[in-house]
């Protein structure tokens, strides 16, 4: 196997004294489809800051692609390959599934271009394409806004596969989803992988169950554990600090 | 994938024929004095488009549109000042000599050219919008912080002007109207006449070219700009450059209404420069509607005529007047007179005054014949 596609190498990133990340190490092959979890306050969202530029680490390194994105603009981390979903759904709410889509799969995205050029057949298709997998055909031309979240959510994922990434982050997919909405989207996320390498962070234990991928435990800035899910249950450390948890709140 | 519905079209249209119509009418209609306001009011509407494309569809809220405005009447004012100075002592326009000036400033020289001054116009501020825009974009400075600069940079730019006498006349400003144009009067009634051509015609060209930079993804990307800048980064896109490229086209666009609101008002001086007059530029779009581009031209022109209207018969009670009509639109009319109607506002009225008896309360969908929703 070559070498990997990205790589976080003792990251730490202190807000004022308070650690959110610490000694951060983690692996993903060209590929892979990871699961990220943790509690509250785990470091998860910060850690998706960390590779896409919007917090520069304390100390550490993240390579992507075997290069260095430490101290990169979000826009040049984007233009390489790394599309990023917000945990609440992000989309331009006042423009159409189209016009969302159409600004996602532009190339090249500057100025002048999207002045001059009218969009390709190609990305035309793409756009069509987009809209299949997530079943927006029939809501075109609908405002954004106008979405149910979980349209939205959808939205939000197309517009990232739409930016044709190496890599997706994924904060909290199915977060507000229905059960039948959840695993949709788990089986979209599924089928991505492979093509892409997807990176999903979630709480929902009957999500990532269903992913059926390799999961990283994070706790307090750190990985706690990595395994399968099935390893993750078992052990002693992960179900005091998170599963124990949540079999409590339920 | 157009913006505009069909229903928007139509009042747009509609609009746009009462506009022409109006513009073709008025020089016979209206007294020269009339005309003259309704050119010079025409003009303004130029640096609202401005006004719009920065607010009302990236979201930039400016407070020191006067800067550009002002700068790009100094240029028209200069080439007029020089152009009929021939007669003066040292051959060098007239106050000059008030102050013991006897060799001209530098930086008048290009402006003896006609072809330098029409291209410094708008080339000059827009340029300046453009370095200003740049610096404060780049350390992400947005929201009121960015209202506040740009009104502080106005403040710096008006306090300048003010106090450079030898210059540039300092407070007096620079007079236009008896200046030489073609071997006429510039402050003549054939002079003001074509003004109030070129006035309609820029300010249609300058809605045509407003109209064609936010048509498609361009605009799209203001528009997610002001929505979620954010989002616009992580899509790949770089947000500075887009909201330097479009401050510096409004920086262009208000150089090219100073100009020609000069030339109709006989003056440029730093009161172009105060920041009351900035904030009314606001108002206007705000007034017409933001995001809209025709109610930028409609408030603009619309609210000026009133003022002169209402100022004649009561001198003292405009800006009550103007205060009390942006109070009404931000509280009641949020999108704006055009936003309002384009929303089927005028529906809404005959319904509640029992003309028209339905009411929309969902956007209606267009279908076609297979029952699928069209675009």
């Amino acid at each position: 196997m070559s070498s990997p596609l990205l790589e976080l190498k003792q990251i730490s990133v202190s807000f004022e004294g308070f650690l959110a990340l610490r000694d951060l190490n983690l692996v993903l092959n060209k590929g892979d489809l990871r699961a990220v979890i943790g509690p509250n306050g785990a470091g998860k969202t910060t850690f998706l800051d960390v590779i896409t530029g919007k917090v520069s680490p304390t100390k550490g390194d993240v390579i992507f692609k075997e290069k260095s994105l430490l101290g990169q603009k979000e826009f040049r981390i984007a233009r390489k390959g790394i599309g990023r979903k917000f945990q609440s759904p992000r989309i331009f709410e006042n423009l159409s599934v189209q016009e969302n889509l159409a600004l996602s799969v532009s190339r090249p995205k500057t100025p002048f271009s999207l002045l001059i050029d009218n969009l390709k057949v190609k990305h035309l298709d793409e756009i069509q394409h987009l809209m299949s997998i997530v079943n927006l055909q029939s809501k075109a031309n609908i405002r954004a806004g106008s979405l149910s979240h979980g349209q939205k959510q959808w939205l939000e994922i197309a517009m990232l596969v739409g930016q044709d990434p190496d890599l997706l982050l994924v904060d909290e997919p199915v977060a507000g989803l229905t059960d039948e909405e959840t695993d949709l989207t788990a089986d979209l996320l599924k089928s991505l992988a492979g093509d892409h390498t997807v990176l999903v962070i979630d709480h929902d234990m009957e999500f990532i169950r269903r992913l059926d991928c390799p999961v990283s435990v994070l706790h307090q800035g750190h990985v706690l554990k990595e395994g399968s899910m099935s390893e993750i249950q078992k052990d002693p450390l992960v179900i005091e600090v998170y599963l124990g948890q949540s079999e409590e709140e339920e | 994938m157009s913006i505009f519905s069909t229903k928007k079209s139509w009042i747009n249209l509609t609009i746009w024929v009462l506009i022409i119509a109006l513009i073709i009418a008025a020089p016979s209609l209206l007294p020269v004095f009339r005309l003259n306001l309704l050119g010079r009011y025409l003009s303004l509407a130029i640096v609202a488009l401005g006004v719009d494309l920065i607010w009302g569809f990236t979201g930039m809220l400016s407070l020191g549109q006067g800067i550009f405005f002002a700068l790009g009447g100094y240029c028209a004012a200069m080439f007029l000042q020089l152009n009929s100075s021939g007669e003066f002592p040292n051959g060098i326009p007239e106050f000059f000599g008030l102050y013991g000036v006897e060799k001209l400033p530098f930086f008048w020289e290009p402006f003896k050219s006609s072809i330098f001054t029409l291209i410094s116009i708008w080339l000059l501020p827009a340029i300046i919008a453009g370095l200003l825009g740049y610096l404060v974009f780049r350390n992400r400075i947005k929201g009121v912080y960015f209202s506040i600069l740009t009104q502080a940079a106005l403040l710096v730019f008006f306090n300048f002007f003010n106090g450079q006498q030898k210059l540039i006349n300092g407070t007096n400003g620079l007079k236009t109207d008896v200046t030489q144009l073609f071997g006429q009067m510039v402050g003549s009634e054939i002079m003001q006449r074509w003004f109030f051509w070129i006035s309609a015609i820029l300010v249609i060209l300058a809605w045509f070219f407003a109209r064609w930079i936010v048509r498609d993804r361009f605009g799209n990307i203001l528009i997610g700009i002001r929505d979620d800048e954010a989002r616009v980064r992580f899509t790949g896109y770089n947000p500075v450059i887009f909201k330097t490229i479009i401050f510096s086209i409004a920086g262009g666009l208000a150089g090219i209404s100073g100009a020609l609101y000069t030339v109709q008002s006989g003056i440029v001086s730093p009161q172009f420069m105060t920041v009351p007059f900035s904030i009314e530029m606001v108002v206007w779009v705000a007034v017409g509607g933001r995001g809209t581009l025709l109610g930028a031209i409609l408030g603009a022109v619309l609210i000026n005529y009133a003022k002169s209207l209402v100022s004649e018969a009561l001198p003292a009670s405009w800006m009550f007047i103007q205060g009390g009509l942006f109070i009404l639109v931000v509280t009641a009319l949020p999108e704006g007179v055009l936003g309002w109607i384009q929303k089927g506002g005028l529906k809404k009225v005959l319904f509640l005054i029992g003309i028209n008896k339905k009411l929309e309360t969902y956007p209606s969908l267009e279908v076609n014949e297979q029952g699928e929703v069209k675009s």
